[in-house]
């Protein structure tokens, strides 16, 4: 999988919250074999120190980070953020969110659109999180993003993919920009579902850090966006609505 | 004079946003900072003026997803 230049061996990219523990989270992002990792910033108490404590683990993990702007409601904050992550992970890659309603999640295109247009133009490489909408894809391409994200259901909400006519759809409108699913996949057979699309990869979190062996359950993700990934390049038959016998009916003995 | 850092209302000396990291015991942390709600490079912290009931975000890394 290429993204913005870089090479990466797995097309899985795994969110770093949520873990029972560091330890476990060390190890399912080891077993998933996942080459990015997702990251966030939040405010620290200056007597802990917390927020390096995560990040030296991380990076002896040696894997790439994609720092986030998660609960970002507004154009200015995740404009904020992202410039406040970049200086801090040392990387201008950003998974751009802004959320423009609470239950769902639900980005709010209108300013995604505008604030990738502010990040690119800063020379950020932006990862937005988007819906399957094929104008506001146009749209952010337009913006200068090189890489998009749809959602395959509401974050956290492990309902796989909502849309599949949807993201297939975004999938044939737009064959060369790299497209991960992002968000609300529950079971390794969502995201083998969305390799078999032709989806270049995936951004996963919660279905591993809740599971219950997390690095079982990465290990699980790893192998099913690998054979869907491997479905899709070995081409699909097409779905028919009638029985078709596999067998050959030539030559078949008169026994009835 | 009194700032609000990070939510919270803080009484520091400092001057500048570089002295208040000091002050705060910020100073050798890995963090990204924010003044009324724009972002200042680490290398514009210590030309940067602080007024009375100025809003200072300190972040650090965190999980996410």
């Amino acid at each position: 999988m290429e993204l913005y230049g870089r090479s990466f061996a797995s097309r899985l990219m795994l969110g770093t919250a949520q873990y029972p523990s560091p330890a476990i989270l060390a190890e399912a992002v080891t077993a998933s074999g996942a080459g990015i990792v997702t990251v966030s910033l939040r405010r620290e108490a200056g007597i802990e120190r917390a927020g390096e404590a995560f990040w030296s683990l991380i990076r002896d993990l040696g894997v790439a980070v994609l720092p986030n702007t998660a609960g970002c409601h507004s154009v200015r904050e995740a404009v904020t953020t992202a410039k406040m992550a970049r200086e801090v992970f040392g990387t201008s890659w950003i998974k751009l969110e802004v959320i423009g309603e609470a239950d769902t999640l639900q980005p709010d295109l209108f300013g995604l659109v505008e604030a990738a247009r502010i990040l690119t133009e800063d020379g950020f490489d932006v990862l937005p999180y988007t819906t399957e909408d094929l104008v506001a894809a146009e749209r952010l391409l337009e913006a200068g993003c090189r890489v998009l994200m749809p959602w395959g259901a509401p974050i956290g909400s492990a309902r796989g993919l909502n849309n599949v006519y949807g993201l297939r759809a975004m999938r044939a409108h737009f064959p060369d920009v790299p497209l991960i699913v992002d968000a609300g996949i529950g079971l390794p057979s969502h995201a083998a579902a969305a390799m078999e699309l032709g989806y270049d990869g995936i951004l996963l979190n919660t279905a591993v850090a809740r599971a219950g062996d997390p690095a079982a359950m990465a290990r699980a993700f790893a192998q099913a966006i690998e054979a869907g990934r491997l479905g899709f390049e070995a081409g699909p038959m097409e779905a028919r609505d009638m029985a078709a016998p596999s067998t050959p009916v030539f030559g078949k003995a008169a026994l009835a | 004079m009194r700032i609000l850092l990070n939510g919270k209302a803080a009484e520091i000396e400092a001057a500048t946003l570089a002295m208040a990291l000091a002050e705060l015991g910020y100073d050798d942390r890995l963090v990204a900072t924010a003044l009324n709600r724009d972002f200042v490079p680490a290398d514009e912290r210590a030309a940067t003026i602080l007024n009375e009931g100025d809003r200072i975000e300190v972040l650090s890394p965190m999980q996410g997803g």
